[in-house]
């Protein structure tokens, strides 16, 4: 194919685009539409797996020490901790470190706490942190049969439940990606069809005059990329400003360090790149499915 | 130019359209094709441009076998055949010039090029100002004259035409015929079915006759021969 030819294709994928007004129209509003969803649950999806992370990370298992035990004893234990496989940290938290964290934790009423700094109730404990966040009720079962152990705490009951959701909301979200992103496929590519379909006179036509298939198929692969980029437009523009706005509203009411959004920037610049190659995507295979037919003539 | 060896075809359906052609067209040969209703003369035609692929027997078309041709290089083997169809086949949303330059992008001419062969086939057959019009603005007339310009702009040398005054006025259709013969004195071989007992009768040209799929008659400067 020769350099200007190349121009020609280019130039008649953007001319047939406007030809076909109306049915360029509908395609395009068929993209908009169904990215527009699926950036929505894409978005949704990316940040509740970073805030089941977050939550997930702060799962530790608090292991506290029979208060006769003695310093060898307490490094002969922490030898067995770190032997365990799944266990991927384990921090010494001395007596009086613990009963600040308590202090701290409970903010103004701890203070009440305060008084007992003399006099520690508390064991001194190790800090465990499990490779996988799942892992912990398992690791907590093994701890609890070790030598010199009083007790083991990880929120029994509260973080099994807690896994379930996270599990749950993660693959729900993955579900309906999915699903959405094949409905996106067909309904699109089905638009598409339709307004080739009104054009297989022309590709004919175009054959009985001496058109190679390649020659007939290049405006339509330009079209095709066309219609899914400009249908990715107004999503990814809807979808930076909304988000850029929740994210502002979120962090400055919600003053909790209880979970965070992911930033706006990278993200948005990620989603926008793969709506815009999804776009393309379902654009070409739309359109490249729907000449093939023609094409036999 | 032109030579069918033996050629049969049959539909999917079971009509058996032609039963054995045998046929030799010169170059620079202006031929009718006629017929009765149904006798095989579009698929005769079709043949030609392997529109319709026969079932059997070869056609060699300016030293080039249609039959044997590989399937990627059909293109190339219909761009020696400019085809004018009875239904125009013009594309409605190109204009006129956009429809006759179409021929040669599909080959591609350089744009200067293009300019100056579309501008002259559209002077040839009487065009030219309405080069920026699109098909649905002209008469049927008019459309089968771009359908020609388009079919000869390439310069092949052959065209061939199904009934290409079939849906004609017959002052339109004496028009079309004179484009024809212009094309004829310019060394085009043209081959064209038609029905137009005038026109056969009139302008005295070779005349191969199709009846049930064979051919019934062929004459040189014959006559249109039966009643319609
Ligand atoms: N695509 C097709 N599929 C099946 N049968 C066909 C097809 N095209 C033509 N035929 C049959 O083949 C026979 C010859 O048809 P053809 O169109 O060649 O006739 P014709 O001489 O051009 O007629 P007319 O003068 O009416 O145009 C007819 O019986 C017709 O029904
Ligand atoms: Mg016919």
């Amino acid at each position: 194919m020769k350099f200007r030819t190349l121009g020609r294709h280019i130039k008649e994928g953007f001319k047939s685009l406007g030809r076909n007004g109306w049915m360029s129209f509908a395609s395009i509003s068929a993209v908009t539409v169904t990215l527009l969803l699926v950036g929505v649950f894409l978005v949704l999806l990316l940040n509740i797996n970073a805030i089941a992370s977050q939550i997930e990370d702060d799962v530790e298992i608090r292991v506290y020490l029979e208060k006769t035990s003695e310093e060898p004893q307490h490094q002969e234990l922490q030898q067995q901790l770190e032997g365990i496989e799944e266990v991927s940290s384990v921090k010494y938290v001395p007596k009086e470190e613990g009963l600040q964290e308590l202090i701290d934790s409970l903010g103004d009423e701890g203070k009440v706490f305060q008084s007992l700094e003399d006099e520690n109730p508390l064991p001194d404990a190790f800090a465990v942190k499990t490779e996988r966040p799942q892992d912990t009720p398992l690791v907590a079962d093994e701890i609890e049969t070790l030598d010199y152990v009083s007790e083991v705490r990880y929120g029994q009951g509260t973080v099994e439940r807690l896994f379930k959701i996270t599990d749950t909301a993660r693959n729900v979200g993955l579900v309906l990606i999915v699903g959405l992103l094949f409905t996106a496929m067909f309904l699109i590519a089905n638009t598409i069809k339709i307004t080739i379909v009104s054009r297989g006179t022309e590709i004919e036509i175009m054959k009985l005059v001496g058109a190679t298939n390649g020659f007939i198929r290049w405006p339509f692969f330009v079209e095709g990329i066309l219609l899914g980029v400009l249908g990715s437009l107004i999503p990814i523009g809807i979808l930076i400003f909304a988000y850029q706005f929740i994210y502002e509203a979120v962090s400055m009411n919600l003053n909790t360090i209880l979970f965070q959004l992911l930033p706006v920037y990278p993200l948005m610049f990620q989603l926008a790149g793969l709506l815009v190659i999804i776009g393309a995507f379902i654009g070409v295979w739309g359109s490249m499915t729907s000449v093939r037919k023609f094409l036999k003539v | 130019m032109i030579e069918m060896h033996d050629v049969w075809k049959t539909y999917p359906n079971g009509v058996m359209a032609l039963n054995g052609i045998d046929i030799h067209i010169e170059k620079g040969e202006f031929v009718y094709v006629v017929g009765p209703s149904g006798a095989g003369k579009s698929t005769f035609i079709k043949c030609m441009y392997r529109q319709e692929k026969p079932t059997k027997g070869n056609i060699i078309i300016n030293g080039r076998s249609l039959i044997k041709v590989k399937e990627r290089h059909i293109p190339f083997v219909r761009r020696q055949v400019g085809v004018v169809f009875q239904d125009f086949k013009l594309l409605p949303k190109l204009s006129v010039y956009e429809n006759v330059a179409f021929a040669l992008e599909v080959i591609e001419e350089s744009p200067k090029v293009i300019r100056k062969r579309v501008m002259e086939v559209l002077d040839l057959v009487g065009l030219k100002n309405k080069a920026r019009f699109l098909p649905d603005e002209l008469s049927g007339g008019e459309q089968q004259r771009v359908s020609i310009a388009r079919s000869i702009v390439n310069k092949p040398p052959v065209l061939i035409a199904d009934e290409p005054t079939g849906n004609l006025d017959p002052e339109t259709a004496w028009g079309i015929m004179d484009v024809f013969e212009e094309i004829g004195t310019r060394g085009t071989t043209i081959v064209m079915a038609t029905h137009n007992k005038e026109i056969v009768n009139t302008v005295k040209k070779r005349v191969i006759a199709i009846d049930g799929g064979r051919i019934s008659r062929d004459e040189l400067r014959g006559n249109y021969g039966y009643e319609i």
